[in-house]
Formats: C-alpha cells, sequence, structure tokens
C-alpha cells in the first residue's frame, strides 16, 4: 500500500454513523456547555432552535471518534512499503461552521476527505495533512464542517 | 427576561472577561476519552511515543472543557442564542492531567444582524492558558446574542 493509497487524498470517505440520543446530549451538556436549549427540552422548544440539540463540541468530538476508529483501522491494514505512517497530535482547523443543529434523535453520518500533504520546514521528515471534516443528518443537510490539519511523520 | 442578563449592547468592542480557572484531572481525561476515544491505543502507540493518535482527544477536550469556561463566564447570564463556528482554532500545547486552565475573551467586533433586527452577531477571541502561562488554545468565534432593545430600524 503506497502512502497515497493509505491517505486516500481527495476521496471522501465515510467515517462511520452515530444516532444523538436526548440522554446523551443532556450529560455531555450538564458537563460541558450547559445552556438552556441542550440542556432541557421546554427552554429547546422556545429558543432560536425550536428543540433539544447537541452542544457543537459534541458534534465534533463524535466526528474525532469515528475519525480515530478509522485511521487507527487503516494503520491495521498498513503494508508498507516503509513503516507505519505516524500521527502527531493536530495543531488545529479552519473554517469550522455548525450548519444545522443536530437533534435529539438525530442520526449522523461522518465523512473525511483527506485534502493535502504539504512539508512542514520546521519538522524534517513531518508533512501537514490538511483533511475536510463533515457530518450530515437523516435529511441529508450538512450539519457541520470543518478544515482539520494534523502532523504525519510518512516516508 | 430579567434586567441582569448579559445582552448585545453590553457585548462592547475591547470588552475583555476572565475565564474561570479549571482544574484538569486524570480521572476527567479518562472520562472525555471512554466517549470519544474508547479503543484501547494501537500497540504500537506505546511502543512509539511520536505516534500521538490518542492526543488527538487532547485538542476537542480542551475545548469542550473551555466551554464550559465561557458558559460560566458569559453565556449561561446572557441573551446567547448560540454560534455558528469557529473561523479559526490553533492548538498550541497538550492539556494534560493536573494542568489548571485559565484565560480570557476579548470582543473583537459585533454587528446587528440585517435579517433579524433583534439579534446580534458577536466575534470573540478566546485564549486558553495553562498553569505555566503557555497558551493551550486560541479560537475566533462569533455567538448569537439577543438584543436588550430590539430596534426595527437598526
Amino acid at each position: 500500500m503506497s502512502l497515497d493509497a493509505f491517505l486516500k487524498l481527495s476521496e471522501t470517505v465515510t467515517l462511520g454513523r452515530h444516532t444523538f440520543t436526548a440522554e446523551e446530549i443532556k450529560r455531555f451538556a450538564a458537563k460541558y456547555d450547559p445552556q438552556p436549549f441542550h440542556l432541557d427540552e421546554e427552554a429547546a422548544r422556545q429558543s432560536i432552535f425550536g428543540g433539544l440539540c447537541a452542544s457543537g463540541w459534541q458534534s465534533c468530538a463524535m466526528w474525532m471518534r469515528y475519525n480515530l476508529q478509522s485511521i487507527r483501522q487503516s494503520l491495521e491494514d498498513w503494508d508498507g512499503p516503509g513503516s507505519r505512517p505516524e500521527f502527531g497530535p493536530p495543531t488545529g482547523f479552519s473554517n469550522l461552521k455548525w450548519l444545522k443543529p443536530v437533534y435529539a434523535g438525530d442520526t449522523i453520518t461522518f465523512t473525511r476527505t483527506n485534502l493535502s500533504l504539504e512539508p512542514i520546514a520546521s519538522r524534517p521528515g513531518w508533512r501537514l495533512l490538511s483533511s475536510k471534516a463533515e457530518a450530515f443528518n437523516d435529511k441529508g443537510e450538512r450539519v457541520l464542517e470543518f478544515e482539520g490539519r494534523v502532523p504525519v511523520k510518512a516516508e | 427576561m430579567t434586567a441582569r442578563k448579559l445582552a448585545f449592547e453590553e457585548l462592547q468592542e475591547g470588552r475583555v472577561f476572565h475565564l474561570p480557572e479549571t482544574r484538569v484531572t486524570a480521572e476527567e481525561i479518562a472520562a472525555f476519552s471512554s466517549q470519544f476515544d474508547p479503543e484501547p491505543s494501537h500497540p504500537d502507540e506505546e511502543a512509539e511515543p511520536g505516534n500521538a493518535l490518542s492526543a488527538a482527544g487532547s485538542g476537542w477536550h480542551a475545548g469542550a472543557l473551555f466551554m464550559r469556561m465561557f458558559c460560566e463566564a458569559i453565556l449561561l447570564d446572557s441573551t446567547s442564542q448560540g454560534s455558528p463556528g469557529i473561523t479559526e482554532m490553533r492548538w498550541n500545547a497538550p492539556v494534560r492531567a493536573g494542568d489548571t486552565l485559565s484565560g480570557h475573551i476579548t470582543v473583537l467586533s459585533r454587528r446587528i444582524l440585517k435579517s433579524r433586527p433583534g439579534l446580534g452577531l458577536v466575534i470573540f477571541r478566546h485564549v486558553v492558558k495553562n498553569q505555566r502561562g503557555e497558551t493551550v488554545m486560541e479560537c475566533d468565534n462569533p455567538v448569537f446574542f439577543g438584543l436588550r432593545h430590539p430596534r426595527d430600524d437598526a
């Protein structure tokens, strides 16, 4: 497997699907984002969102969960040439958009499209992988997108 | 609507808010990981410290912890109507067990929405630091706030 085949540049990969229950939305919100529209159905109905919806940070963290799963699976399948690519901690992201609320009961499909792999001048041997992250609800509406950046060491 | 709530009118450009101190425990990190990185580490990861897949959780965890601090500093006693996103996020240093996070929020700019005169968009810059004064993360983040006195001619 070449590095290009491993990274599948320009190809959109489905990472997984997740149904957000009211219970887990409230549990996350109670801990990290206790705004009324993430915690309480009645308050949410009266808010701009019109119904209980997940914290944007929860939908992002869930994207990460399925992304890590997918990367680990691909690393299992790595058969060279060269040693298995290494991933460093992500350095950030751009243009994160919470486009639509993720409502309780919504099943969200998470995808990733690797866009480019550029040398990092300050870190010989490492390159910066830029990826487009997206998430869609059952109606096919895009609910989340951002462009993430993660350093990768590969031969 | 109570008069104490922070509304669009009070979020003037240049205004700075302090984020409350938050201690990050090993239990807290384990709880976040169990939800969002539940798979055991790849066998090679522990053998190769450079392979920091698990560190991916650190940035998003920092984001979630920051959100709690933002809620306490501003949002919970405000007319906040949610956020459309984050224009730019930089994760400069990992969050580790034993860290104490703090930081500040600055209002960069604001405007009343033409399409919804009762609602304004406030652009914040958030900076989160650890106990050594290192910046852990910084981001620019627009948030919608209701106006205290909506104007039809705005």
